[in-house]
């Protein structure tokens, strides 16, 4: 149990060994240590914001999902609703040419008989002088009988 | 026990008491003589230490390692704790204190650990290329354990001279633990103050010194002793019965020592690291 030479080397080496940790090992060490630990923290909260991001998110698409089939509801009962409408329209519309076909027909029918009345008459009258031009064996002049004959022909 | 196996004993003892120096010392302090054990295990642990934490710091500040594993996860977990430990005690902003602190755990308890190779293996092997001694745990040696100390003391008095002037650090050598409001009688005060305080800051060193040495001399002494109970008989006496005894005897005690000297060297250095910190805290504190 001596002091001797040895003590100044241990010191000399504690000093450069305590120089060498202080600038190389231990700055070195905790200095990623932090970056990582700060690294890590920046991570989770990424993670944290993303989930909730992804929550909100959710929670929007199925907002949109919602008014969408909402929509679609209201679209469809629309179309339905106009389908209808059309149906009724295009049944009015069927209806009022259907009558105005019948009235048509009628006025035709009405016409054609008419006219073959008049053609009747005509030919009644004409068959009337013919028979009356037998009757009095001599024919007519229509031309100095016409007036007569109107007369006649128009009380048939 | 025959008088030439206590001559033995003797001369085993002596000779794990005795360093490998260039020439033999006498006195108690001789500047010439020079403890080569000593310098060569605490240089080879300290570049051990510092070899492989630079390996991992060089790893690290490079950023090719992304995540920890093997060694430096045990680097950083060692780094992580010394850091707490320094922040638990010591509240200024000094970036002397933390990687003093791990020099000083890292350092003492490689020295510690030392201790717990078989006691003649490494002597053993020194004898057989022709060196008369050899002491292999650094912290076994007063001078190793004052090289520790002694600059952390002359550190304590750097620190208090920078943080609290020349003024403030008299001021606290001489104005307490006794203080008076009548100027004469704080006058008397002041040499009492000065002695006593004088004593604390010059205990320091000593204690925190001593305290590792101490340890470490009773630890290995031990192992010495329990080497002898079976050193004395050599290998003849595995013929009987007693000797058989004995070497067992010897294995579980000295495994059951060197388990709870497991404890002791962790402790020590522990111990050093905290109380250095503590010592350059209050080296920074203004009263």
């Amino acid at each position: 149990m001596h002091i001797n030479l040895t003590l100044l080397v241990q010191m000399l080496a504690f000093a450069a060994l305590v120089w060498f940790t202080m600038k190389f090992v231990w700055p070195m060490i905790l200095g990623p240590m932090q970056e990582r630990e700060r690294r890590i923290a920046q991570g989770l909260a990424a993670a944290d914001k993303g989930e909730e991001e992804l929550k909100q998110a959710r929670v929007g698409a199925e907002a949109i999902l919602r008014e969408a089939r909402e929509r679609a509801g209201v679209i469809l009962d629309q179309a339905q609703h106009s389908a209808n409408e059309i149906i009724e329209q295009a049944r009015v519309a069927a209806t009022q040419e259907g009558q105005r076909l019948l009235v048509a027909a009628q006025q035709q029918i009405e016409l054609d008989a008419a006219r073959a009345r008049e053609q009747l008459r005509q030919q009644v009258g004409e068959i009337a002088v013919a028979a009356a031009a037998k009757l009095l064996e001599r024919e007519i002049d229509p031309r100095a009988h016409a007036a007569l004959l109107e007369e006649f022909a128009a009380q048939i | 026990m025959t008088a030439s196996g206590s001559a033995r004993i003797g001369e085993y003892v002596t000779e794990h008491l005795t360093y490998l120096s260039n020439k033999p010392q006498t006195s108690l302090i001789n500047f010439t003589v020079i403890n080569y054990d000593t310098v060569f295990f605490s240089v080879l642990l300290a570049v051990l230490f510092a070899g492989s934490f630079y390996w991992v710091a060089r790893r690290m500040a490079s950023g090719t390692a992304s995540a920890p594993r093997g060694f430096q996860s045990f680097v950083e977990l060692v780094v992580e704790w010394v850091d707490g430990q320094v922040k638990d005690i010591f509240h200024g902003t000094n970036p002397l204190i933390a990687p003093l602190a791990l020099t000083l755990f890292c350092w003492v308890f490689l020295f510690n650990f030392m201790d717990l190779l078989p006691v003649d293996l490494l002597p053993g092997i020194a004898h057989t290329i022709g060196l008369p001694h050899l002491k292999v745990v650094p912290s076994n040696d007063l001078n190793c354990v004052f090289g520790l100390s002694l600059p952390v003391f002359f550190l304590t008095l750097y620190y208090s001279i920078k943080v609290k002037g020349a003024r403030g650090f008299l001021a606290e050598l001489t104005l307490q633990p006794f203080t008076s409001k009548n100027v004469f009688v704080q006058a008397l005060f002041v040499p009492i103050n000065f002695l006593l305080e004088s004593v604390t800051h010059l205990a320091r060193p000593l204690s925190l010194a001593l305290r590792l040495f101490g340890n470490m001399f009773a630890g290995e002494m031990i192992f010495v002793l329990l080497a002898l109970l079976t050193l004395v008989h050599g290998y003849p006496m595995l013929g009987t019965l007693s000797g058989w005894g004995l070497a067992i005897m010897q294995l579980v005690l000295t495994f059951a020592w060197g388990v709870f000297h497991l404890l002791i060297i962790t402790l020590q250095a522990f111990i050093f690291m905290v109380l250095t910190v503590v010592y350059l805290s209050m080296a920074h504190e203004r009263h």
